[in-house]
């Protein structure tokens, strides 16, 4: 069944729309950055867009913190949403579970594609945007930061090539597993409704709020439990030594999600009458 | 396909344990009582054909009986594994149709056949692509091209979910309401083809709201009316000459006075005489100069015997009953 939904993952044109806009994004940026030379003033915009400039090597990073707050949470919503409600108002789901194919095993050959998607999505956009980083905004920065040919963490201190790339590997997994939190919400709401597009924006609207609350100081209380919380905090991987307090917390927070949301989903769809 | 005689009795072994049991079973959606102690019976071999109209429950049953909707109460046994509990046992030997066929619309015909086939057990992989072909060829697509499903008509979808449900040989096949959106050719050959894979052995159950497809294709009728089964039993037994003879006679006065007493019912020059055989009313009746124009058992059709067990129309609403429940 697994193998099924990954099929139908690739065989489907959104798919592949989806991950061509979510690259189109970190390109068009850095066409904008290379011709203008303009970057923001460090601190402010999206995060290493000032650092970028002197090197290209760093741009996946910069390409990964322009999509994590807002294309891919709702690439993910769109899609894990879909994932039981859109069979179910398709009519395929019917069929499906009189095939039979079980209830659980559907349940985590859909998680897996949402997986497999998200993956997909994060590693084309590195690629690409390391890509459009190199050739745009050139590999060889100048003197004054750090050592040639060198990339410099948040900190200041050169990281050579292998530490870059077990870093952005390190990131590439957090997102992911990030971005499971917004499936696994989804997910639930896909298990609730026939309607792919309510258990979308449900998860989107529990994203909204969480963002919300996590910039309101009279919301202290419930910030460290929030969702997006901690979504940033992969930023801490280009820090040297490596800051692993929020990363841990990060991951934690998100393993609870996950774990409660969809143990909700599976007993949901369990008891569940297939009456679309 | 040619022209099967759907006369024949099928290969019917009624020793064997029923292919659907159902014991009380009662679906309940919160007060609306959707399926109300039903006691279904299928025995192999048989062509069911549960009648009833659209929203008594028909469909709310067939789910049931595949798992996919959980009873309120009662038992449900399909090909002997008790259903919820083991129906994945025996779903790969079933195949069904359920309100209507569905596809991945952006997929071709034969790539839905073979995600659908792959999704479950007991379809083999390296017989797949052949079992895709005899499917499509039974069900009169064998020509279908790499059109997506999208651009189906409503009968090549129908018969493109019928493909599906013939994928695997299946012991049993469910299927609600196997001809809609079938035109008169193609309903006929999908009762040819279903009369054909019940010769071969399958057990056919259908539903379906239209009376005269269950009349030419079943042996046996179940009729469910308001969630209730009404009534169950061979389509011969419910036909069975009534005992009277109708007689058409242009001479109706005087057949009349003749017959004094065993005519029962008089519409114009047709007479329904109490008699047990029309041969010896006719010699009766030529042999005293009467006129006769027809003269043949009187049998019930299946309308009537449905318009007896049925109180009303289920999609009609009178004053005072909507609303609460039943």
């Amino acid at each position: 069944m697994i193998r099924v939904e990954l099929v139908k993952l690739v065989r489907r044109p959104r798919t592949w729309v989806t991950v061509a806009l979510l690259c189109a994004l970190p390109v068009v940026v850095a066409a904008f950055l290379a011709t203008s030379h303009l970057a923001p003033a460090p601190g402010k915009g999206p995060a290493f867009l000032s650092a970028v400039l002197n090197n290209g090597s760093l741009y996946p990073a910069a390409a990964l913190a322009m999509i994590v707050p807002v294309f891919l949470p709702i690439a993910v919503a769109v899609l894990a949403g879909d994932s039981i409600a859109g069979e179910a108002a398709g009519g395929t789901l019917r069929y499906l579970l009189v095939r039979p194919v079980g209830r659980t095993r559907l349940l985590v050959a859909k998680l897996v594609s949402v997986t497999a998607f998200v993956a997909i999505s994060i590693v084309a956009v590195v690629a690409t945007s390391y890509l459009a980083g190199v050739l745009l905004l050139g590999d060889a920065p100048p003197a004054a930061v750090g050592e040639a040919g060198g990339v410099t963490s948040l900190s200041g201190a050169p990281l050579t090539p292998g530490q870059l790339a077990l870093r952005i590997l390190g990131t590439v997994g957090f997102i992911i597993v990030s971005m499971l939190g917004v499936a696994a919400i989804a997910l639930f709401l896909s298990t609730l409704t026939d309607s792919a597009l309510g258990a979308a924006l449900g998860a989107l609207a529990v994203l909204v709020t969480s963002d919300v609350l996590a910039t309101l100081d009279a919301a202290a209380a419930v910030q460290p439990y929030l969702p997006t919380r901690y979504w940033f905090a992969w930023i801490d991987f280009f820090r040297d030594p490596v800051f692993w307090r929020d990363i841990e917390r990060g991951l934690g927070v998100q393993a609870v999600y996950l774990g409660l949301l969809l143990a909700a989903s599976w007993a949901n769809f369990m008891t569940r009458d297939i009456t679309s | 396909m040619t022209d099967i005689d759907l006369t024949v009795t099928p290969v019917a072994d009624h020793t064997d344990r029923p292919v659907i049991r159902t014991t009380a079973l009662t679906k309940r959606y919160g007060p609306v009582l959707a399926v109300d102690a039903v006691h279904l019976e299928v025995r192999p071999g048989d062509r069911y054909g549960l009648l009833g109209p659209n929203g008594s429950g028909k469909t709310t049953l067939v789910r049931m009986l595949l798992g996919l909707v959980f009873a309120t109460s009662g038992r449900i046994e399909l090909l002997g594994a008790p259903v919820p509990a083991r129906v994945s046992d025996v779903l790969p030997d079933v195949g069904a149709l359920v309100e209507g066929p569905a596809g991945y619309p952006h997929l071709s015909g034969r790539t839905n056949l073979a995600l659908i086939d792959a999704a479950g057990p007991g379809g083999g992989r390296r017989t797949r692509r052949a079992r895709i072909g005899t499917a499509l060829e039974r069900v009169g697509l064998a020509g279908v091209d790499a059109r997506p499903v999208r651009a189906y008509s409503l009968g090549m979808r129908q018969r493109l979910g019928l493909a599906a449900a013939l994928l695997r040989t299946p012991k049993l096949l469910i299927l609600d309401e196997p001809t809609n959106g079938l035109d008169p050719r193609g309903i006929r050959e999908i009762r040819d083809l279903l009369a054909e894979l019940n010769q071969s052995g399958t057990t056919v159950f259908l539903s379906s709201h239209l009376l005269p497809e269950v009349e030419q294709l079943c042996t046996r009728v179940g009729i469910v009316d308001r969630g209730r089964l009404v009534l169950q039993d061979d389509l011969a037994a419910l036909r069975a000459p009534t005992g009277n003879v109708v007689v058409r006679t242009p001479d109706a006065d005087a057949a009349v006075a003749m017959l004094d007493g065993t005519v029962r019912a008089r519409d114009g020059d047709r007479l329904t005489v109490a008699h047990p055989d029309p041969a010896t009313l006719n010699a009766r009746l030529v042999g005293a100069g009467l006129r006769v124009a027809a003269i043949s058992r009187e049998r019930r059709s299946l309308e009537q015997v449905v318009l007896e067990s049925t109180t009303t129309s289920a999609d009609r609403i009178d004053l005072g009953y909507a609303g609460q429940p039943r």
